[in-house]
């Protein structure tokens, strides 16, 4: 993967997905595949209405992380791009939170490695979630789900 | 000098976002600087810094109570994420 087609944005504006793709496929008539994933904030978590969800994340680390992420990727299919876009401050229920798209020529690595950026962005990544709901402000746990979906890709190393 | 930064439910907890200071003493290991900065606070701090899904990093690095620190660093503390 040529590292001149990996780009990574930490932002308060929302995205378009639809030019978001298009940039993507442009880069190189390469791609042939291109597989997305987009995060969107619910209305409801564990049974409490969220009316606000709150952001919070390290600024450069934040970056960094995602970028060694998708490098290890990169490593692991044959990728020829990738575009990460995550949403801070404040969002509310059916906003946009965060893209991941990757390209490669066949469908296969864009799929896998799309699902593995997101999940190892979801436990690696230092972002931090917290919700306004009925009953006051929680942040939110980390989930065992997260890191057994991260752990399934180190067992098939 | 180092620079400290407190995350998230971390932050809230202690009501510190970040902290400039000397470092006591240089190669210390992060486990020594963190007993440091408990005994220069209170009992509250010891509670919130040595709980245990804790996480620290030194120049955006996740790194483990034995990395040993040196002027300049960059070093945080912070709360499993959850991003995505």
């Amino acid at each position: 993967m040529n590292l001149d087609n990996v780009s990574v944005s930490v932002q308060q504006q929302d995205f378009d997905v639809s030019a978001e793709l298009r940039r993507l496929r442009d880069q190189s008539a390469q791609v042939g595949a291109v597989a997305s994933f987009v995060g969107v904030v619910r209305d409801i978590n564990d049974s409490q209405t969220v009316s606000v969800l709150e952001l919070e994340h390290y600024p450069g680390m934040t970056e960094q992380s995602i970028a060694d992420i998708i490098i290890m990727a990169g490593e692991r299919w044959q990728l020829v791009g990738a575009r990460v876009i995550h949403r801070v401050g404040k969002l509310l229920p059916t906003d946009q939170i965060v893209l991941v798209a990757v390209t490669s020529r066949h469908r296969g690595d864009a799929f896998a490695a799309c699902e593995f950026i997101m999940d190892y962005l979801k436990t690696r990544a230092p972002f931090w979630k917290k919700e306004q709901t009925e009953e006051g402000a929680r942040w939110l746990d980390a989930r065992s789900a997260d890191q057994a979906a991260v752990d399934r890709w180190e067992q098939s190393d | 000098m180092v620079q400290v930064m407190f995350f998230s439910l971390i932050r809230e907890r202690l009501d510190t976002d970040k902290l400039s200071l000397s470092l006591p003493m240089p190669g210390m290991t992060l486990l020594a600087f963190t007993e440091h900065l408990i005994d220069t606070h209170d009992a509250h701090w010891r509670e919130v810094l040595t709980s245990a899904n804790i996480i620290k990093s030194v120049n955006q690095r996740v790194v483990d109570n034995d990395c040993c620190l040196s002027d300049g660093d960059e070093i945080a503390f912070f709360p499993p994420v959850t991003g995505g």
